[in-house]
């Protein structure tokens, strides 16, 4: 009876590590073929173009919003938390480095996910459960060059792009608070983001994003190419790729930022 | 005797601990119509994705041709074509765009010959050109069933494969796509597999017929064979009498 029990214990403990064990090889593997096929012809350019499109035009207005206020609440968290000397240069200065440095990239990359990465979950494991990639390869199309391979590559581009631009509605978020709000000076205000500004901050911002990229590219297609038994199949692939996304994101923000920024 | 175009030897397939090929063995001769029955989860689409290489068979031999599918470095979807149960239309491609897929994507047409093209191919199945820019989402189901055969045929294929060919159609509906299977595959020429629990289905379109039970081939044979046939799973299975050697799983 014991023995049993034991046995019995020991099998469900065992079950959860092997199923990661299991998944993790499935994802390696998916990764290194689509990485693999994103260098293969044919090149969908049609496809790219539409991703693109979907993933860059119309994620500017949640990235606009998102970097906007971002960029406010740091100038008045900024000035709240710093004696009011010096507060002038202090708050431009502050406001450029984290919006350019964490909060673009980061608060982007996390709407992207949520939006993006959701909707490529739900395409793509609606086309697996109703046969559409089987009919794919029975078509002679690889779907990894096809389907995934486009996402990965407009993902990859347009995500530093959608950054830049949160980096300029940021600072300017950070600019309409100092000037309308604290009363700073506007010149001084532009000077005192210009004198701090360095390339490096916004290519590394800029990096950080077209990692992010990947990441909400291959979990969207990961979770979606492996969905299976339909409705419920798909609602899980998204809830999936978004949330591994999320914390993929973060995990690789502090790799990135420790590799580079870290002394 | 015809020359065999499809050649299935001991083929395993398992789904963890649910055997679901459990060594089958099957030929399909060049130029015939042979209709695989058998009932809910016996293995029969398990099967046709096994011999396209949808799913890798854990054991056995598939040879098209002669040639072993797994070792050829061929692309041996271009010797065939299939209809899905769902049609499997692309949601966010036309009807035309879809039928013309192969064409297109290939580049050895035009856009406006492929057009031309998937357009005469839309009339062959029964379909008014004016469909030809429609999205899928937008036909009923048997319309869809004619897109995808259309889709299937396009290519002029060897063999093509027909998977369900009439669920979820009303029966006049299931008979002018078993017209169109018929016509399409002698038009062509081609040796069609089709899988089906439909035995009006199975009875007009087969040349041959095979029954999958538990994982084997346990019956084949020609239709008028199968209606004197003294097998009883194969009369259960076309009298659709719920007593008899076979249980149903519930």
């Amino acid at each position: 009876m014991l023995k049993k029990t034991l046995g019995t214990f020991l099998q469900t403990l065992g079950k959860a590590p092997l199923a990661f064990i299991i998944n993790l090889g499935y994802f390696t593997q998916f990764v290194a073929k689509s990485v693999y096929n994103c260098f293969m012809p044919p090149f969908y350019f049609r496809l790219f173009g539409m991703q693109f499109l979907n993933i860059g035009f119309y994620s500017l207005p949640v990235v606009g919003l998102t970097t906007l206020f971002a960029g406010m609440v740091i100038a008045i968290q900024t000035y709240s938390g710093i004696s009011e000397y010096g507060a002038e240069s202090v708050v431009a200065s502050v406001v450029l480095i984290s919006v350019t440095r964490e909060l673009a990239p980061v608060l982007s990359a996390l709407m992207v996910a949520g939006r993006i990465g959701a909707a490529m979950a739900a395409e793509i494991g609606t086309m697996r459960v109703t046969e559409q990639i089987d009919a794919l390869i029975t078509l002679s199309a690889n779907p990894f060059r096809y389907l995934i391979a486009p996402r990965i590559w407009a993902a990859i581009i347009v995500m530093p792009l959608l950054v830049l631009f949160g980096d300029i509605i940021g600072i300017f978020g950070g600019y309409l608070v100092g000037v309308y709000k604290l009363d700073f000076n506007p010149a001084n205000y532009i000077t005192n983001t210009m004198d701090f500004m360095k390339s490096t901050d916004i290519i590394m911002g800029m990096v950080k994003a077209g990692v992010f990229g990947f990441i909400i590219s291959v979990m969207g297609c990961y979770h979606g190419y492996r969905s299976k038994g339909g409705a419920q199949g798909v609602g899980e692939a998204t809830t999936n790729a978004v949330v591994t996304a999320s914390i993929l994101i973060l995990i690789a923000n502090y790799l990135i930022t420790e590799l580079f920024f870290a002394r | 005797m015809a020359e065999n175009k499809i050649e299935i030897r001991n083929l395993y397939k398992a789904f963890g601990k649910k055997k679901v090929l459990n060594g089958v063995d099957l030929d399909v001769k060049k130029g015939e119509s042979l209709v695989v029955i058998g009932g809910s989860g016996t293995g029969k689409s398990v099967l046709i994705k096994c011999i396209q290489g949808l799913l890798i068979p854990d054991s056995g031999s598939i040879k098209i041709d002669g040639v072993e599918t797994v070792e050829t470095s061929e692309n041996i979807h271009e010797k065939m074509g299939m209809l899905f149960q769902g049609a499997a239309l692309f949601d966010s491609l036309s009807v035309w765009e879809n039928v013309a897929f192969v064409p297109l994507g290939k580049g050895k047409m035009s856009k406006k010959d492929a057009k031309t093209e998937a357009i005469r191919v839309l009339r062959q199945v029964g379909l008014a050109p004016d469909v030809a820019d429609l999205s899928p989402a937008e036909l009923s189901g048997g319309m869809q069933k004619r897109v995808g055969l259309a889709r299937a045929i396009i290519t002029k294929p060897e063999i093509i494969f027909f998977d369900e060919p009439t669920t979820g159609l009303d029966p006049i509906m299931a008979d002018v796509i078993n017209d169109l299977i018929i016509e399409s595959a002698r038009g062509l020429g081609a040796t069609t597999l089709t899988i089906t629990h439909d035995m009006a289905s199975a009875r007009k379109i087969a040349d041959r017929i095979a029954m999958l039970y538990h994982g084997k081939i346990i019956w084949i044979g020609t239709v008028k064979e199968m209606e004197n046939s003294d097998n009883p799973y194969l009369q259960q299975f076309i009298t659709g009498n719920a007593q008899g050697p076979i249980q149903v799983e519930v």
